[in-house]
């Protein structure tokens, strides 16, 4: 194990002898294992196969010539736990405490095929890994790690090499969107929050990652916390803030605990705090946790939230940028976009921009999930059909199932179907299928689900989370969802089908924030692509994929309930 | 103890009772210079020390922080992750995201219902077993997963639900009267 130190680092030379004194140490191991210590790894006990490896190390007199570290997420959380020999060039997948035996021999000798993951499928080779790109192999919680793989490189070479609007132009450049959904011009954001004149200013790194199926920014946080941290006080620096808060969900432990010590010990080596690196800038950074609301993930919801009030949405403008935290000007942005900032600083705009679609620049992680063979974090550049991502990178749909829809963008998302699936990922391709990129949760579903079920359980997602302050949301997704259980009962009629479209219009245009505007998409959506479904219920009381009743039976409840 | 300390102690006001409990959420009180913004910091100690939050408790938040009652209730029931009423010696929480409610989460939950006459919400007349309902874990790699006394656990079957929820029913009175 490497020992922290607490050097406080003062120039770009002392980061680069730090680097390479790190670099020295992990050079004297002749070999390392990486155990994968995300949620869903340790969910499957990966943390007993560390303790495992650790004390099969030892008891073999190896410390000195093989690290065991715990690693990060490595993609396919579908064969967690996950176990890397980087030096060796192996990916062993479930592995057991029992099995650390095997896995320390294999070190010098073959390769324990039992546990042996393909590292060389498609599922990792189509990939392109920018925001990811130490897949797993640094310790999360290792700042020494972190400086050893070029961490904080960027933030110093900002600090000492541009002026803040040299910066933001960099950020122009590379044409970075917004990731967290809505893809605005990440440039022009922090512009406009440069240009205001205020005493104080401030970043907000929103982490409160609320859309059900996406877990993109809960790993980047556990995996990443000093390069999201390194990001945000590039930004700070840029458009001249001094003080930041990450605003995660409650529902991410580990990521709190792992951004909380990244926050201090990045503090005692003087790369975050006050006088950054022995320059005038200072930057502090405070965590400030949600409490499970889904709204919060609105930028001047969750700005409410860190005020400590209720997190309601006001109308914009003002816009954030002008007036937003205690009236300050302040500039919000998502996990993943701020991971990115060290990237695009580090190599330069346009490599990044180099990257993607003309319009939609860079890579985006995503979460696949739902009825596929290799759900997991996957990181490719935006482009990528949908096709490429769910049959190559996916591996399709598993048990001989047929696949339906897939469904991205959380909640206010749409489903797409199998003629689309030629269909780039990209922002403005997603939003002309009646979709929406969101945060890149992608959820996958096969002939078992039923779409007027799935339409009505993000309704009641949407209904559940509204946060009332205007009516359409609050009363128009209450409405909603009752009309799409009625159908769902084969209680609705063609009238009311009707009456639903022209309700999620009304819903869709006169609501006030992303939350009401984007709840009817996956009405709108599953209506636009899979209407017979709609009529089975309604016409044929019948439901095809045997979701409201079995395949064949009558949907609607008998009269008599004995 | 200095008098600026001494000025900030009389702020945060007298304890609802002598419970050691009060005096980490004081602390995280503090640390937030007692400012109104740290309401829901502080709430978030009070639940973790408490496990819920009671009148009690939210009256001498908002006499510490010198807020109305009226908006130290209206943010607590604001967020689902607050809860104001005591939970069961053991919490069972049932992911409901997108990607395990397509892997069957709802069809679990009916299963529980059935069998043990627990609905998203209750707490076991004895009080060993709470049943609640997650937005999303954000563990959608292993679905459907749930959180079984905060321990995260993936792929969840019925089985293992009804084994997890069996042992501790089967556990004796004496250890839960414990707690």
């Amino acid at each position: 194990m490497i020992n922290q130190t607490d050097q406080q680092i003062s120039s770009s030379d002392e980061l680069a002898a730090l680097a390479a004194e790190h670099q020295a140490k992990q050079a004297q191991y002749e070999n390392s294992i990486f155990v994968c210590m995300g949620t869903a790894c340790q969910s499957v006990q990966s943390g007993s196969v560390l303790q495992a490896l650790q004390a099969e190390v030892k008891s073999r007199a190896l410390e000195d010539k093989c690290r065991v570290s715990p690693g990060g997420c490595q993609g396919n959380c579908a064969s967690a736990p996950l176990v890397s020999l980087p030096q060796r060039d192996l990916l062993y997948q479930l592995a057991q405490p029992s099995d650390v035996s095997a896995i320390v021999d294999s070190l010098q000798g073959e390769p324990v095929t039992s546990l042996l993951c393909d590292n060389k499928s498609d599922f990792f080779v189509r990939q392109n890994r920018v925001v990811t790109n130490h897949r797993g192999l640094l310790n999360p919680e290792s700042i020494d790690d972190y400086i050893a793989a070029g961490g904080f490189v960027a933030l110093l070479k900002a600090l000492f090499e541009y002026s803040p609007e040299a910066v933001v132009e960099q950020v122009q450049k590379s044409g970075l969107r917004g990731r967290g959904g809505a893809g605005y011009p990440t440039g022009l954001k922090w512009s406009t929050v440069a240009k205001a004149r205020a005493d104080q200013k401030y970043v907000v790194c929103n982490a409160d990652e609320g859309d059900p199926g996406a877990f993109m920014n809960r790993s980047v946080l556990e995996d990443y916390p000093f390069r999201v941290l390194e990001g945000m006080a590039i930004a700070a620096y840029a458009v001249g803030a001094t003080k930041g808060y990450v605003y995660v969900r409650a529902e991410y432990p580990l990521a709190v605990e792992r951004v909380k010590k990244a926050i201090r010990s990045a503090e005692k080596h003087g790369l975050l705090g006050n006088k950054i690196a022995s320059s005038s800038f200072d930057f502090h950074v405070e965590i400030r946790l949600g409490a499970g609301a889904f709204v919060c993930g609105e930028e001047t919801a969750l700005i409410s939230s860190i005020e400590g009030g209720k997190g309601l949405p006001c109308p914009r403008p003002p816009y954030p940028a002008e007036s937003g935290l205690w009236g300050k000007p302040t500039l919000i942005n998502n996990v993943e976009t701020f991971a990115n900032i060290v990237p695009i600083v580090t190599n330069g705009a346009d490599w990044y921009a180099a990257i993607g679609t003309p319009k939609s620049k860079g890579t985006k992680t995503f979460a696949l999930s739902g009825r596929i063979k290799n759900t997991g974090l996957v990181e490719v550049p935006l482009g990528t059909t949908l096709r490429e991502m769910i049959f190559d990178i996916g591996g399709g749909v598993p048990d001989g199932h047929k696949f339906k829809a897939v469904q991205t963008g959380g909640p206010a998302g749409g489903c797409i179907p199998e003629e689309h699936l030629d269909a780039t990922i990209d922002y403005e391709s997603l939003l002309a299928l009646g979709s929406f990129m969101g945060s890149g949760g992608m959820i996958v579903m096969d002939d078992s689900s039923c779409m007027v079920d799935v339409a009505k359980f993000f309704m009641q997602f949407c209904a559940a989370e509204s946060c009332g302050k205007c009516i359409p949301c609050r009363v128009g997704t209450a409405h909603m969802h009752d009309m799409l259980d009625r159908i769902t009962q084969g209680e609705g009629t063609m009238d009311e089908l009707g009456q639903l479209e022209s309700l999620c219009d009304v819903v869709q245009f006169t609501s006030l924030c992303g939350l009401g505007q984007g709840a009817p998409n996956p009405v709108l959506s599953t209506l636009r692509f899979f209407k017979n479904e709609y009529l089975a219920h309604i016409v044929g009381h019948t439901c095809p994929a045997g979701v409201c009743a079995p395949v064949g039976q009558d949907i609607r409840r008998p009269k008599c309930a004995l | 103890m200095t008098a600026r300390a001494a000025a900030k102690q009389k702020q945060i006001g007298k304890f609802p009772s002598d419970d050691k409990r009060w005096l980490i959420v004081a602390a995280v009180m503090r640390k937030y210079g007692s400012a109104q913004s740290a309401l829901i910091e502080t709430l978030h100690a009070v639940q973790s020390s408490f496990g819920y939050l009671d009148d009690s408790s939210l009256a001498f938040v908002a006499r510490s922080l010198r807020l109305p009652l009226s908006k130290v209730y209206g943010v607590a029931t604001f967020y689902s992750h607050f809860r104001l009423k005591p939970q069961g010696k053991h919490t069972c929480v049932v992911c409901m995201g997108t990607a395990c409610y397509i892997k069957g989460s709802a069809k679990l939950l009916q299963k529980v219902d059935r069998k043990y006459g627990l609905k998203v919400g209750d707490t076991s007349a004895d009080n060993k077993l709470s049943l609640l309902e997650a937005r999303c874990l954000g563990a959608c790699g292993i679905a459907p997963a749930g959180i079984f006394d905060g321990t995260v656990l993936g792929n969840l079957s019925d089985d293992l639900v009804e084994s997890k929820i069996d042992s501790w029913i089967a556990e004796p009175e004496s250890v839960s009267q414990a707690n």
